[in-house]
């Protein structure tokens, strides 16, 4: 019985098994959603920590914040993730997806156990933080969501890890996986790695928070949860690396500089980033400070190498691919020349530069021991992470999924012209909010706090006129980068409902995760997947120029070492501590 | 390209392109320096955390707190009549954390040296003194002993910069340093 389940997608040579198909829509409009709740929370606590707005009650704003943090956090990005997966396994490999049944009951528990979590807080008693430290209690439908919600992802990644098994088994491709598969598998070996971690906090809390157990100490507590909640944030790395291999193989032909590197970069995430947990425990009581300086530096730094690495070699086989293409005038002719009007080109080359220079130089900086203590908890870390995962990874996969509309939901992208700059000013908004962030955290502004003018404290503390002004600009960055997530959710939405039909097949309800008519499927058994042909001889050592990213890592160097050290200097004026 | 496989079946034996090991090298090195910068500063740097703590109980901490205040307390403050505390240069000096208050007031001299002993009375809380910016973890159950000397007079204000609950944003203490 020769059923067909695959179809081809004409526009850019793709094959979707039906069912994988059908779980990748199902996550990713899931994410959406996830995205669009986050992001109007993330509006309401932004125009309350600008001082001139101060919007919500205090209450509310505690509880916005704990759900802005959950929802985009974990519930968007991994939701996304879970669609990335199957993208990387079964779309990439030609390969049937492995036991699909499963992959929609994981999918079944990652909505049950995310909307579980947001009913908590909608009842207001477990606004926690999703960092839910310990002994502050949340009530236990918040852990046990979260928990539910960990096992689905779980799931969705044994899927993955089978699909993978399948596809060597069947030799749907030839030689080894492709480069972005392997980042995704990278990020899938991690993703089991951190939910284990977070397992082994998470049943105890639960157990703690409905009576079974009397204690959870604090320090263990924070140990376990940052295993998972450093760890998670590297998934987000790899899958957001794989999919800027993904973009510049699909807009320029790109292809690694060498597999070798790119491949041994994405490995040195699996094996150094474990207890990079350590540098969320910098300034904790308990631990000594060889543990720290060691696990904050031998373990990360050689992540951090690595990420130092995608940064070049990314722009580098886009440099490369437009200058065989012919933009070879000066350093920058290739970048001058890239499709900036094209929100999947701008958003992912935004999505890189403001994750490196922003995120990257950031999270090293306040890594680092010492200079911990001035940046601890400070407003400064929510502008570093929004660099590293509202920009990093949220505009990468906004962008694949300006691709992802018309190849794998088979719909025209509605407004196009407002497409084309939603990546800017979301990304305009965003480096508002977090450089404002990041100077007024400078200034010791405390993170998750309502009010900085204490004006309901037995005492009185003022902080600098500018710290307060830096609020405000942050605020008004804060509303605009709204604006732009807000666009971004119309134009994907609006598209899979209104966009322009691509294929007979494509119906409304196909769009959000039923498969398409059957008319579509029309492969039975896609052709093996082949290895990328040989370069067209030609002049070799020329073929692999990329003399302007090298220039631009070297201005990332320099902006690096210079940052560093205006923090050290910043250290040397506090009290002597010792 | 990146979404098919490597044409060389042994990628890894491919020749690494010039601009990438250079690169691979100076990144490497930086990793090298920002790694030894921190022992560097552990011995010439002044600014380091001391990582003595001790396990305590809440109300072990508190007796000890309130035996330290009922010794040295120089005046009261604020309509609570929160004791301002002067410990002698060099001594032990507390600094309790609870919902939501930092007890008592210090008030402490230029460039001498204290142990100042922080911790918790139930939720987790952070030691945020501005505007100096020294920012500190502050657990229940841990007792975390910093050595500080103070080296600019001024009025500090403590402010609690991990989320402790609905008061987060009243809990707030004072330093003197005189
Ligand atoms: C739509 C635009 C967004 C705005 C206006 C916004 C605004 C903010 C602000 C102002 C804070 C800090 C509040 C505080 O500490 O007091 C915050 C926290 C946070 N944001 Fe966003 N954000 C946005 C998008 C995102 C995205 C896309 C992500 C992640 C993918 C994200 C993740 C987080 C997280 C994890 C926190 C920390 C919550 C906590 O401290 O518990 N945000 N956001
Ligand atoms: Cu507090
Ligand atoms: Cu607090």
């Amino acid at each position: 019985m020769a059923v067909k389940m695959f179809r081809k997608c004409p526009d850019s040579g793709l094959y979707f098994h039906k069912t994988a198909e059908s779980l990748m829509k199902a996550h990713a409009v899931l994410g959406v959603v996830y995205l669009l709740i986050g992001g109007v929370l993330g509006l309401l606590v932004a125009a309350t920590r600008a001082p001139g707005i101060h919007l919500l009650s205090a209450e509310a704003f505690y509880t916005a914040l704990t759900a802005h943090g959950t929802a985009i956090l974990i519930y968007w990005i991994i939701f996304f993730e879970m669609a990335v997966l199957y993208f990387a396994s079964s779309t990439l490999l030609r390969c049937r997806p492995a036991t699909p049944g499963i992959g929609w009951i994981g999918f079944l528990l990652m909505l049950i156990g995310s909307t579980m979590s947001m009913v908590a807080f909608a009842r207001g008693n477990s606004s926690v933080m999703f960092t839910s430290y310990v002994p502050m209690p949340a009530e236990p439908i918040f852990y046990l969501g979260l928990i539910l919600f960990a096992v689905g992802a779980l799931i969705g990644c044994f899927v993955f890890l089978g699909t993978l098994v399948i596809a060597k088994r069947e030799q749907t491709y030839d030689g080894s996986v492709p480069l972005v598969t392997f980042g995704a598998i990278v990020a899938c070996v991690i993703a089991v790695f951190t939910i284990a971690s977070g397992a082994a906090i998470l049943l105890p809390t639960f157990l703690w928070s409905v009576g079974l157990i009397n204690n959870i100490d604090p320090a263990i507590y924070r140990l376990f949860w940052w295993g998972m909640g450093h760890s998670s944030q590297q998934i987000n790395v790899s899958a957001h690396v794989a999919i800027w291999y993904a973009i510049a193989a699909i807009l320029f032909g790109a292809k690694p500089m060498s597999e070798k590197v790119s491949r041994g970069a994405f490995l040195l995430y699996i094996l150094f980033l474990q207890l990079a947990s350590a540098h969320h425990l910098l300034v904790d009581a308990g631990l000594s400070a060889s543990w720290k300086v060691f696990n904050t530096s031998y373990a990360m730094y050689l992540a951090v190498l690595a990420s130092m690495i995608h940064g070049l070699t990314v722009p580098g086989a886009i440099e490369v691919a437009q200058r065989k293409k012919g933009y070879t005038n000066g350093l920058f002719e290739w970048l001058r020349k890239a499709p900036w009007g094209n929100p999947v080109f701008s958003g992912m080359f935004l999505s890189l530069i403001v994750f490196g220079f922003i995120g990257g130089i950031t999270g090293v900086v306040m890594g680092t021991e010492q200079i911990n203590l001035i940046i601890h908890n400070t407003i400064f870390v929510p502008g570093h992470f929004h660099a590293t995962v509202a920009v990093g990874t949220t505009l990468a996969f906004m962008a694949i999924t300006y691709f992802l509309i018309p190849v794998l939901f088979r719909r025209e992208v509605i407004m196009p012209g407002l497409a084309k700059w939603q990546p800017y000013i979301f990304t305009a908004g965003m480096l508002l909010l977090i450089l404002f962030m990041l100077g007024a955290g400078t200034l010791g502004v405390p993170r998750r706090h309502w009010d900085i003018n204490f004006a309901d404290a037995a005492m009185q503390y003022q902080f600098a006129g500018s710290a307060i002004a830096m609020m405000g600009v942050a605020g008004m960055g804060g509303i605009l980068a709204a604006v732009g997530g807000a666009l971004f959710c119309l134009i994907a939405v609006g598209s899979l409902v209104f966009g322009k039909r691509l294929d007979q097949g494509a119906s409304l309800f196909s769009s959000f995760g039923l498969p398409m008519a059957d008319s579509s499927y029309t492969v039975e058994r896609p052709d093996r997947l082949e290895r990328t042909p040989v370069e067209s001889s030609g002049s070799s050592g020329h073929a692999v120029e990329a003399k302007g990213t090298f220039v631009l890592a070297l201005v990332f160097l320099a902006s690096f070492v210079v940052y560093f050290f205006i923090n050290a200097k910043y250290l040397s004026s506090l009290w002597k501590l010792g | 390209m990146s979404l098919t496989p490597p044409n060389q079946m042994i990628w890894w034996k491919e020749p690494i392109h010039r601009i990438e090991v250079t690169w691979i090298i100076l990144a490497l090195s930086w990793c090298l320096v920002l790694f030894l910068w921190m022992p560097y500063w552990h011995v010439f740097g002044d600014q380091n955390l001391s990582s003595e703590s001790y396990r305590i109980k809440p109300e072990a901490f508190e007796a000890k707190a309130k035996a330290m205040a009922d010794q040295y307390t120089v005046r009261k403050e604020t309509k609570m009549e929160i004791p301002v505390v002067k410990p002698p240069p060099g001594s032990d000096v507390y600094l309790v954390a609870r919902l939501w208050q930092w007890w008592p007031i210090l008030e402490l001299e230029k460039d001498k040296s204290y142990r100042l002993h922080i911790s918790s009375l139930d939720w987790q809380h952070g030691l945020s003194i501005q505007p100096v910016n020294i920012n500190v973890q502050v657990l229940p159950g841990y007792e975390v002993v910093m050595n500080i000397t103070p080296n600019q007079a001024g009025e500090y204000g403590v402010v609690c910069n991990e989320f402790c609950g609905i008061g987060h944003h009243t809990m707030l203490g004072k330093i003197y340093v005189k």
